[in-house]
């Protein structure tokens, strides 16, 4: 269990041949030529794990549920040959002072070289004793293994936006990761959870690439977030046609009419749903028969009731409406922008590289 | 605290304290004190929630049709209980009735649950207390798999598979970097696991990983995903239409077929794997009998999986209801969730605030005001607590009480209800896992009756999802195609008030949902949680809850070592985001609080 990437790789039947294509490939997407495809080889050949850190705060473990339901890869591959999953509090052998003492091991003997991973999120009522890890307030021990992280994955939407516990009123002030960390880049992975492939793909890629997806504005990466469920439904002509289901269970219901006159949030959430779809690609909620509930967007909780209709949208005509609902979301996130410039100015940092005619903008 | 006796269990907190916290391989978050005497006996023990979130009060103004989502995110381990049990307490208050095909998918939908729940709970989560994964490390293959197939016709057994997974285990302990195993308690001499046994079991905690994602398709089909498949108050979302024009986009043949073949392999994967194993590990174990609490004396059910479409008697109900208490076997009482003078709620050791504290509460009359406070004799600063007093408030998990008892919930309280009643399908496996092991029957009162009691529960569940795929084509075989019922669908035609309760038994335990509507809107929302039971705090008598009283009087091999600990808490299945969730229903900002 021990094998490195490459080991991996050919285990699940991928030839040395297509290994050393995909060098070359990685290569070139890095922009580094065809010279260091072999050095990337040696390196997915011999490199040791990167430590994986998982932190719970308040949140249900959802997220961690999703993870082990990942496909391709498998969890186990994921979890005792592609990184080590050195603690997560959920699947780890021990507890107490022993899982404690795993922190400082890790934080000293890989110091910028672990991923720090958050599931759930930090209250900040009570002196954060809200959620207590080790007597302590849990916004501690996140504090000190953020510090000397290599990037941070904020799982789910508690760690990207609050979910949940953080719907008004927000009684113990669930704050998400990146208004708590605030000199990190953060990739923000939302979702109530998030598709289990979708997570095992954003790891694995920064694993393989050694570098961080290319992130939006909100710090979601643009390869799953970019579209929104509307975009790519299978449903979408009958939403073209301006056939409706206008009730549960009625016929337009069992001839898989459009769920948006009942409520569905397909055309204001980004999300892979519809294209990924769930538990290796069995259905997703709209394909189930209810309408998505937009639970990887900021704040779904308290946009009004799951089954009223998406204000602001025609039935017919919807490209431009929904480019203006888009933009809407998107322009509704306070400083969104500067975070952006500052994940910016991190990766550059990271990558070693201060041209600021590399930065790209423009998301 | 001077040493006392309640429930049969001598406490006595003078010996040294021991502090375990995270407790891990558990939903949430929980911290565990327990007192050793000069023998490393548990003579003390305290259990506390150390999370709080605040949903109740979340849910207040809201819409009662979109409570199962909210309520749904209490907890993703037990993912959908917390959702039908909401639908059903709304459905109660509101008065709708669903279709019976809305029933069968909605229990195939539980069950589902309840298999995938155990198995990963075993494996997972429970396994490593039992299992030594680097003995295995020294286990001879063609051993493990004259093992291996002299208990179970599983295919994945010959010396060859042992060997080549105890070389990829070997190359990975060798690495050094020992991920979720690292800092496990290994080589003690609480494991009693022969190497061969502990290479199988490892080589199954690798197949169940692999295995699990499957069961939950049924999920995926009916609800559209999991974790948290979507729900529907009045029935299910999910259309059948088996021939019809778009038939692609609903419960047709290949989504049936689906389902039934995931049926097949979940009942193939738990009496070929997981019940051979229990088995095994439990022969190893036979003379471990420690851990039993209060399930000889005073256990819970609620009753779940009518057979019947709204109908939630005691009689409709598959999964048995009733409460025993002084561990009398022979008097099975009922229960009413709805009677004020049977399960109310205590704080005097929690980290809420009542009027009156030497009061319990009805969840319908349920108040739930934050009050973070340590006893006098806490160690450290409020924020560094090295221990904590529990002869005052120190969990933010409540202490549930029937009829003033406390009461242990789970599989062990259902099957000793089953069995106390006689019905068969708990008796008859019951006493053959017993027998086949030599042991008496208060040999189920303990941990490791606990864990054999869930492993018996998820192939009873594994049977029943059959049973009722099987109703549910009859029922569409008939003509039935009705999923859902929206005649009380808009809010103009519910009553201007209304209160309900719902009930389901989630994999941890009995659950509870209890619901006041008014003008179309959520006035209350309380829930009691398996975890609330097991997990309590004491009472205003002193009285210990479930994991307290289980700890109790277990002798640690390490008193640096928490295994026995985590062995004897784990077979609880602890789910904490549970337990420890509820708010002010009048939803007040915290105030700040002083240390005392």
């Amino acid at each position: 269990m021990t094998e490195t990437f490459y080991e991996v790789l050919r285990r699940q039947g991928i030839t040395r041949r297509s290994f050393m294509k995909f060098c070359s490939l990685t290569a070139s997407t890095l922009g580094l030529g065809s010279a260091y495809a072999p050095r990337i080889a040696a390196a997915l050949e011999t490199k040791p794990r990167t430590p994986v850190l998982w932190l719970h705060g308040l949140e249900c473990t959802c997220c961690s549920e999703s993870f082990i339901r990942s496909a391709h890869p498998l969890a186990k591959d994921v979890v005792l040959s592609m990184l080590s999953l050195d603690y997560d509090d959920t699947l780890m052998a021990a507890a107490g002072h022993q899982a404690d003492a795993i922190f400082d091991e890790i934080i000293t003997q890989y110091k910028g070289n672990y991923i720090l991973a958050v599931e759930g999120n930090p209250p900040l009522n009570e002196d954060g004793m809200y959620c207590i890890h080790g007597g302590k307030p849990f916004v501690e021990v996140l504090r000190r293994v953020a510090k000397d992280a290599k990037a941070i994955i904020a799982w789910g939407s508690c760690a990207s936006w609050g979910c949940v516990q953080a719907a008004k009123p927000n009684p113990t002030k669930a704050t998400p990761i990146h208004k708590v960390i605030l000199d990190k880049p953060i990739v923000k992975v939302p979702g109530c959870p998030p598709i289990a492939e979708v997570m095992t793909a954003v790891v694995t890629y920064m694993l393989t690439f050694d570098r961080l997806p290319d992130l939006d504005r909100q710090g979601r990466p643009k390869m799953f977030y970019g579209q929104r469920i509307h975009d790519k439904c299978y449903r979408r002509p009958h939403f073209d046609a301006g056939q409706f289901v206008q009730k549960f269970d009625d016929e337009y219901a069992r001839k898989g009419y459009c769920l948006y006159k009942v409520g569905c949030k397909g055309p204001t959430t980004y999300n892979a749903c519809s294209t990924v779809r769930w538990n290796d690609g069995v259905s997703f909620p709209i394909q189930s028969g209810h309408g998505c509930i937009g639970c990887s967007e900021d704040g779904f909780w308290d946009k009004g009731s799951f089954y009223d209709r998406v204000t602001g949208l025609q039935p017919f005509g919807i490209e431009s409406t929904a480019d203006t609902v888009g933009g809407v979301v998107a322009g509704g996130i306070g400083a969104a922008v500067a975070a952006h410039a500052a994940v910016s100015a991190l990766k550059k940092a990271q990558s070693g590289t201060s041209d600021a005619s590399n930065s790209r903008e423009g998301n | 605290m001077a040493a006392y006796e309640t429930q049969g269990f001598k406490l006595d907190n003078s010996g040294k304290r021991v502090v375990v916290d995270p407790v891990c391989r558990i939903e949430g978050h929980l911290r565990l004190e327990v007192n050793l005497d000069d023998h490393n006996v548990i003579r003390n023990a305290v259990s506390t929630g150390t999370m709080w979130r605040g949903l109740e009060v979340i849910l207040k103004h809201r819409d009662p049709r979109d409570a199962w989502a909210f309520t749904e995110r209490i907890c993703g381990v037990c993912t959908g209980t917390h959702a039908l049990t909401s639908v059903r307490a709304v459905e109660d208050a509101l008065g709708i009735r669903i279709p019976e095909n809305a029933n069968s998918i909605r229990n195939l939908m539980q069950l589902c649950l309840q298999v995938h729940d155990h198995l990963v709970h075993f494996y997972h989560l429970h396994a490593l207390d039992w299992v030594d994964v680097v003995s295995a490390l020294s286990a001879d293959p063609k051993k493990t798999s004259e093992l291996a197939q002299s208990i179970s016709a599983w295919p994945l057994s010959s010396p060859g598979y042992f060997r080549d997974l105890q070389s990829r285990l070997k190359k990975f302990v060798e690495s050094g970097q020992l991920g979720p195993f690292r800092n496990g308690y290994w080589g003690s001499p609480a494991y009693k696991l022969p190497a061969e046994a502990n290479l199988m079991a490892v080589a199954h905690y690798l197949e169940a990983l692999d295995f699990q994602k499957e069961i939950v398709k049924i999920h995926t089909v009916f609800g559209g995903k999991n974790p948290h498949p979507n729900w529907l108050v009045g029935g299910m979302p999910c259309a059948i239409n088996l021939d019809g024009v778009g038939a692609v986009g609903a419960i047709n043949m290949e989504r049936l077929n689906l389902v039934s073949s995931i049926i097949d392999r979940s009942i193939e994967f738990v009496e070929q794997v997981y019940l051979p194993d229990v088995r095994a590990i439990a022969s190893f174990y036979k003379d471990w009998q420690y851990g039993g609490g209060l399930s000889s004396s005073c256990v819970l059910a609620y009753g779940d999986i009518p057979e019947k479409a709204n109908d939630y008697s005691a009689g409709n109900l598959l999964l048995p209801q009733g409460a025993i208490v002084g561990g009398d076997l022979g008097t099975v009482h009922p229960v009413d969730l709805r009677d004020p003078n049977e399960i109310q709620e205590f704080v005097t050791h929690s980290w809420y605030r009542y009027p009156d504290e030497q009061k319990g509460l009805h969840p319908f009359d349920g108040i739930t005001e934050p009050n973070f406070e340590l006893g006098p004799n806490f160690k450290g600063t409020k924020t560094n607590i090295e221990a904590l007093d529990e002869s005052a408030k120190y969990s933010w998990i409540k202490a549930p009480r029937w009829k003033g008892h406390a009461m242990e919930v789970g599989p062990l309280a259902r099957w000793v209800v089953g069995y106390a009643k006689g019905n068969p399908e708990f008796k008859e496996p019951v006493d053959k896992l017993l027998q086949d092991l030599g042991l008496p029957l208060p040999a189920l009162f303990s941990t490791l009756g606990r864990t054999g009691a869930r492993a018996l529960e998820c192939e009873w569940a594994a049977h029943k999802m059959r049973y009722f795929f099987d109703k549910l084509i009859s029922n569409i075989k008939a003509g039935d195609l009705a999923t859902a019922n929206v005649q009380k669908w808009e809010p103009s035609s519910w009553p201007a008030k209304a209160k309900g309760v719902g009930f389901t038994e989630a994999p941890r335990g009995a659950l509870g949902h209890w619901v006041h509507i008014a003008d179309g809107r959520i006035e209350n929302y309380q829930c009691i949680v398996p975890t609330t039971w097991n997990g309590s705090p004491r009472d205003p008598q002193g009285q210990i809850g479930a994991y307290e009283a289980s700890l109790m009087n277990t002798p640690l091999a390490k008193a640096d070592e928490p295994l026995e600990i985590l062995r004897t808490i784990h077979s609880f299945d602890p789910c904490l985001a549970c337990s420890t969730h509820v708010m002010s229903p009048d939803g007040q900002e915290m105030t700040s609080v002083k240390v005392r």
